[in-house]
This record gives structure tokens, sequence and C-alpha cells, in this order.
């Protein structure tokens, strides 16, 4: 096989490519350059690209003998300091939660993609699915908050992975990207600006001398600086519970407190600043939909045919999915009769809607297999409204 | 610091002055006994006195014996004795 | 001299985070002596500390990377050597240290041990064998001798144990040695050859835990723990790591792999630098 050369980081121009490869496009464009991954469908492409394209920019693709490992060197390799990804699907990533929770409680910046296949267990590898994402909220131990984001497209594959680095590394968090099989796989035209028009954000360093460093002590916006590995720091992490310095503080209730307070508050009260929706056609809506990822295609479509036989539809179309948009939920289901929510599952962020649309009924369409929705299935659920 | 653990041998000014300079952080000790076992010289020993944290360092019984093998420092698990060659300049 | 001592500093004090001393291990553990060696190579290589990263699991021994005036981290139990991983190749100037324990390393974590060995990763394993789970009270492992007695083994373990050496060299570590917490002077030096070495070194330390499986096997004492290493160890430098045995009777220690091969890290930067001459 013929191997291209390129060796810039930024392919900027018009490409054709698979939502797999404009993910790994993405995270090469916002700086990543370290990639650990153990191949499994249908995220198997985003590795083979990461493979090939990482050495062309003196970066790291590290095979690693499974998810756990994976996700381990993910770390230890942000930890040093480099912009760090690892990409899987269901069986890997419910294999990284214990991990991706050491990446929660230490606020290492990683991005961890998950290609949603048919779940559970091995299910249905080359399927799509959006099974995944309450396990994503929820899926390791203890009480926090990830960001996560759904890409519906093939360009937000390149730009949502662009966006995932940049909140990780700002909120020091791990931050997911959950697409499902189909967005994953599906190949359409993808636009790679200039390099200089991508939006680069960088985790805030210390600006302490080593002898001042707390390491998790943090600033305003609940986040602390971040040392890397051989900087002179030489600093301590632990995922015990810990104090501002780092140190384990198995022992006490008000450590653990504040701890974990501040590990869900950074995300929470920066909320809005996070959270990204797409708004369509519902200033004057009187039924709407709530979709993100694949299904969110076949909504917008419903959506318009419904607007043509003269239903005053609507579509909110979640870019991010964690932290919950609720405040944007809310206020359309304060304005319209009835919520449709299509998922390629059996009932996951149905039941968020619901608990912020209050009164307004919520209709749930489930999908499993193969087959995402049909516009025409959303439609007649519009129409019966 | 109680009396009973000094214990200066009654013919000091006779004997060969050692070189060896053995410090005990008694309060770090956690009285595991390996220092006073495995001394080559057998210049230590078990006190009777309890540190704070309830153990009983070890004292010196004769630090002339010392040869300065460094052994108690190295396998001391909670770096709680160490050994320095005295500075000789004017004659130990 | 005590009263000296007490204005007096600890010749390694700069080694550690003082403020965390004292460290949780019970008197008379092996793990605080393999501390102390660790920062006696350290002195004695004269290495930069900021240059040093200590990555440790979860165990008795997995709060070693606490007390080191080091970077440091403490990671989920099994995966310090993944994690240790990732940190060498994004920064291969780092020197990384891994030191955790038997169940840490070839329990939970033996695959991540076997791999980069395998793929000759450029970093030091240190592993405090104590034959037993210390710090969930006393279950069996992977290195728990037939017979002996655990909490998860009330009628005599029936397992077989790792030989961790064997197993090492098998896998393919340009260094491997054994020996226990008795062994001061020469764990330290092998600790100083490991460090040294360009791949993947590993050491095993063979540990006392006094508090548990001492006392169930008939060892009531640290120091009669202690004499056990010294009265069954038997120094056999360079033989076979397959016939390195740890018996009652016998505990076959010393240096048994030394051996040159290029580590992952080389190959990935002369791998990029043939790829560079394409690109132009
Ligand atoms: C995933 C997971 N499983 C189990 C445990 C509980 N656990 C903590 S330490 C430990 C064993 C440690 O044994 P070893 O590595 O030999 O260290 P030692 O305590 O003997 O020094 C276990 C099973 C854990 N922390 N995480
Ligand atoms: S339980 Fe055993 S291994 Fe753990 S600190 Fe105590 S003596 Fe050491
Ligand atoms: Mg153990």
């Amino acid at each position: 096989m013929k191997i291209e050369l390129e060796s810039k980081a930024v392919l900027s121009g018009q490409h054709f490519l698979n939502g797999d490869v404009a993910c790994a496009e993405g995270a090469l464009a916002v700086g990543c350059r370290f990639f650990a991954g153990y191949p499994i469908t249908p995220a198997t492409e985003i590795a083979e690209r990461m493979a090939r394209r990482l050495p062309q920019v003196d970066g790291v693709y590290m095979q690693m003998e499974d998810e756990i490992g994976s996700i381990a060197a993910v770390l230890g390799a942000s930890y040093a300091g480099v912009k760090s990804m690892t990409a899987t699907s269901g069986p890997g990533f419910s294999l990284m939660l214990e991990n991706i929770g050491l990446a929660i409680m230490t606020e290492t910046p990683c991005v961890v993609v998950n290609i949603m296949r048919g779940g559970p267990s091995t299910g249905q590898p080359t399927m799509p699915g959006q099974q995944d994402v309450m396990q994503a909220r929820w899926g390791s131990h203890g009480d926090y908050e990830i960001i996560a984001l759904a890409p519906s497209s093939v360009q937000e594959m390149f730009d949502l992975t662009i966006e995932a680095f940049n909140l990780s590394e700002t909120y020091r968090v791990p931050t997911f990207v959950l697409a499902d099989e189909i967005v994953g796989h599906m190949w359409e035209r993808v636009n790679i600006p200039s390099a200089k028009a991508i939006q680069v954000v960088n985790r805030k360093k210390p600006e302490n001398p080593p002898s001042e460093y707390a390491p998790f002590k943090p600033d305003e916006d609940l986040v602390p600086p971040m040392a890397s590995f051989g900087e002179g720091y030489r600093f301590h992490a632990t995922g015990l519970t810990h104090d501002e310095n780092g140190r384990p503080r198995t022992d006490s209730a008000e450590v653990q407190q504040r701890l974990v307070q501040r590990l869900c508050e950074k995300i929470r009260r920066n909320a809005d600043k996070i959270v990204k929706v797409e708004r369509i056609l519902l200033e004057d809506a009187e039924v709407a939909v709530v979709a993100y990822g694949i299904a969110s295609r076949a909504a917008l479509s419903a959506v318009r045919k419904a607007r043509a036989q003269g239903i005053k539809a609507g579509l909110l179309r979640l870019v991010t999915v964690w932290p919950f948009p609720d405040k944007q939920i809310e206020k359309i289901a304060q304005k319209v009769k009835a919520l449709v929510v299509p998922e390629m599952n059996y009932g996951q962020i149905v039941r968020e809607v619901r608990r912020v649309a209050k009164e307004t009924p919520v209709v749930f369409m489930s999908k499993l297999g193969e087959e995402p929705h049909k516009p025409a299935e959303i439609l007649d659920a519009l129409r019966r409204l | 610091m109680p009396v009973r653990i000094w214990r200066e041998p009654l013919d000091a000014d006779k004997i060969k002055v050692s070189k060896a300079e053995i410090h005990i952080l008694k309060d770090q000790c956690k009285g595991c006994d390996f220092c006073i076992e495995f001394c080559p010289k057998q210049v230590l020993e078990t006190s009777e006195e309890l540190n704070i944290k309830g153990f009983h360092p070890p004292i010196v019984i004769d630090e002339s014996r010392c040869v300065l093998c460094d052994f108690c420092t190295a396998i001391c698990p909670d770096f709680a004795i160490f050994v320095i060659e005295k500075d000789c300049k004017e004659g130990c | 001299m005590t009263e000296k001592s007490l204005e007096l500093k600890h010749p390694y004090e700069r080694f550690l985070r003082k403020e965390r001393m004292p460290h949780i291990w019970c008197e008379g553990c092996g793990n605080g002596i393999i501390l102390n060696c660790f920062v006696r190579a350290l002195d004695e290589l004269n290495i930069d500390l900021n240059n040093v990263v200590v990555v440790s699991g979860i165990g008795c021994i997995g709060r070693i990377s606490g007390y080191t005036n080091t970077d440091s981290f403490h990671t989920t139990h099994g995966r310090p050597i993944a994690f240790a991983t990732g940190v060498k190749l994004a920064k291969p100037k780092l020197k990384v240290v891994v030191i955790s324990g038997d169940g840490d390393l070839f329990a939970i974590g033996g695959n991540h041990f076997i791999h980069a060995a395998r793929r000759n990763v450029d970093i030091t394993v240190i592993c405090a064998n104590n034959f037993i789970y210390g710090m969930t009270g006393g279950q069996y492992g992977p290195t728990t001798p037939l017979e002996a007695w655990t909490t998860t083994t009330p009628y005599g373990n029936i397992e077989h144990a790792f030989n961790l050496v064997h197993l090492a060299a098998a896998s393919g570590a340009v260094y491997v040695s054994r020996w226990t917490a008795l062994h001061v002077r020469r764990l330290k030096e092998s600790i100083k050859k490991a460090l040294q070495k360009e791949g993947f070194s590993f050491i095993e330390a063979v540990s006392q835990c006094p508090e548990i499986y001492g006392r169930y096997n008939k060892m009531k004492t640290a120091i009669s723990m202690m004499k056990w290493f010294k009265e069954a160890s038997e120094v056999r430098n360079f033989s076979d790591p397959a016939k390195a045995e740890i018996s009652p009777d016998k505990i076959i220690v010393g240096e048994f792999v030394d051996i040159e091969k290029p580590s992952y890290g080389r190959l990935l930067r002369e791998m990029k630098a043939k790829l560079k001459t394409k690109q132009k």
C-alpha cells in the first residue's frame, strides 16, 4: 500500500473523508500528538489513520495490549504534557471506565472517542447505536461530571474533535466524542480550514514557582493550573481523595466534600459556556424534535417535510449531550405542545428530556439494529401529536 | 531527655575515640530493630525509652566500635538512623 | 549524639516528601527499605530529580510514589506500567520508574507487564514481592508459595506461584535481577544499573510483610523474616532464571539477565527519522 507522506498536521482544503478519519484529522489539527488504542469496529479507522499520520508530525501512536492500557497510557502522556486521545467502541469503553474515573479525579485533559455500535456486550459490531450515552455520563463509579459531544456529520467529526480537546484542556476533564457507527463510517465532504483559523486551547500552566505550586489548588474558575512532569514542579497526583497539594486524604470528610464538589461544580457552573445546541425552525414551533447524532439527520428532514405540510415543527439538535442542555430544552418544552425524541437505543436521553420537560408530553422513538430512523417515521410521529 | 539513655563509658577518656557519629531520629523510629540485629559490630541496643509513636528506638552503646559501614542507614525502613564520619581535622 | 540529631538532617531527606513522613507502612515492613535503596540509588547516580517520574499502582507499596520528592503518579490498581509507557513515550527525556506490588504488577496488571517487556519500553520496574495482597489484609496472590496460609487460603494455598524473574526474562526484559530487602547494597546497585539501562529493566525485591504474611506463616517478627532471607538466600548470578526458586529453604538471588536490545523509544525515533528523510 502506498503511503502518502503528508508532513503537515493540518491538511487544509477540501477532502472527501469518512467520519473516523475526519476525527483523527481534527485531533491532529488541534495538536494531539499521542494516541494509544486497541483495534475495535467501528473505531479502528481512527487508530489506522493515527498510526499513519502521527509519526509524520513527530507524534506517537501506541497500540496497547487492551483498552485499559490504552487509557492509562493516554493519561500518562497527558501528564507528560502532550495532548492525547484514544478511540474505541462500547466493549472497549466499558474497559476504560475505571481509568476514566482516574482522569476525572486527577483532572487529566484527554479525549476519548466512542464510535457507538449495538450492545450490550459484543452486540452488533458493525451496526450503529446510541446506547452508551448514559454509560458515558455515569459509567465510572463515584460522583462526577464529564463533557460529551455528539457529532452528526463527517464535518462535525472534525470540528467537534477539536472542540473536545479545547474543552478538555480548559476544564481538565476527560471529554468524549460520542458518535455512532453511521457517522463514523459514512463519507462526506470535509472542509479543513487553515491552521491559523483553527482555535487551539492549551491547558493553563502554573505561574508561581515550584516551591509555591499546589497542583490541585483551583483558580476562580475552579480549574487548577497544570504543570507537566519534567518541568521541575515535582508534584504528586493520585486517584485517592487528595488535598490541594495532591496529598492523599482518605481520612477527611471535609476534603472529600470539597474535592468532589469542585470536580462537579467546575463543569456545572460553566455549563452555559460549554453547552452547544443547534436550533432549527424553533421560533414559532408548536411541536419539536430533540435529537442528536445520526437520529438528528432524519429528524431534520422530517421537520422540513412537516413544515411543507403546514405543521409548525422544529428541531433542537444536541451538539453537547453532557452536561445536559437543561435550560435550552426547558425553554422549548415550555413553548411547544409536545416533544419527540428519536434515539438509536431503548430509551436513554429521553429520560433527561422528560425530567426537564416536566408536564410537556414527550414521545420516545426507539430504534435498534441496522436501520436508523426514517424521516417518514418521525414525520408520522409529529403529525400524530 | 531522660538521663537513663545516656551511657557514657566510664573510661571514655582512655579509649580510642570513634570517627563515627551515629544519629538517631528517634521519633521517626518504628522499632523494627533491624539496625540493632544486623549491625556487624553490635554498636546499638534497644532502649527502654518510648518515642512519640510508642516504639523503643535504639541507642548507641559504643560508638567507638562503629566501622562506618553504614548498614544501619541503609537497612532502616524509616530513615531514622544515619552515620556520618566526624571531621577529624583537630583530632578525634 | 542524640540531642544533635534533632537538628541534623537525614542525608536522604531531600529525596523524600518530608511533610508526608512518617510513611504508612507497618513496623519492619520491607517497603521502607525498598524506598531507602531507591533514593540511595538516585543519590549515587546523581540524577537530576526534576527528570525522574515515579509511578505506582494500588497496594501498600503503591503509596511509595507519594513519598519520593519527584514528579509522581499513583494510578489505579494494576495500571502503573501502562501509565508509565505513556509518560516515557510522550517525554523521552524522563527517567520513568514503576514501583509496585506483586498483586498490582502480576495479577491485575500482568498483561501490561509482559507487553511492556516485550516492546522493550524504556522504563524500570521494581516489584516489592511480599507474596501477598498486603493492603487488603492478606489474601493470596500470584506469587504466594504453595501451601502458604493467607486469609483466602485458609486450608493452604493450592495455586502455583509465578517465578517473576523467569517471567520477566521470557517476556523480553533486558535487565532482570532479584534481591531481598536484606540485600540493601546489591539491591541499590541493581537499581542503579537498571536506571542506566536502555530498555525494559526489572528488579524483584523480595520483601517482608511481617504484619500479615509473616505472622500467618510462622515468622512472627520482621527480624525472623529477615533471617529467613539471610539463611535461605543464595547468590547465583546469571544462572538460569527458570531455576531461580523461592522456597522456605532457598531463595535464589542475583542478576539473571543483562543484554542489549534496542528500546521501543529508539526504534520509534529511528522510524520517524527515516520518514522525515522521505518526506523531504
Ligand atoms: C480494581 C481494583 N480491585 C481491587 C482493589 C483492591 N486492592 C487494593 S490493593 C490490592 C492488592 C495489592 O497487592 P500488592 O500489589 O501485592 O501490594 P501490597 O499491598 O502487597 O504491597 C487490592 C486487591 C482495587 N483497589 N482496585
Ligand atoms: S501490611 Fe504488610 S506490606 Fe503492608 S505495610 Fe504492613 S507489613 Fe508492609
Ligand atoms: Mg503484595
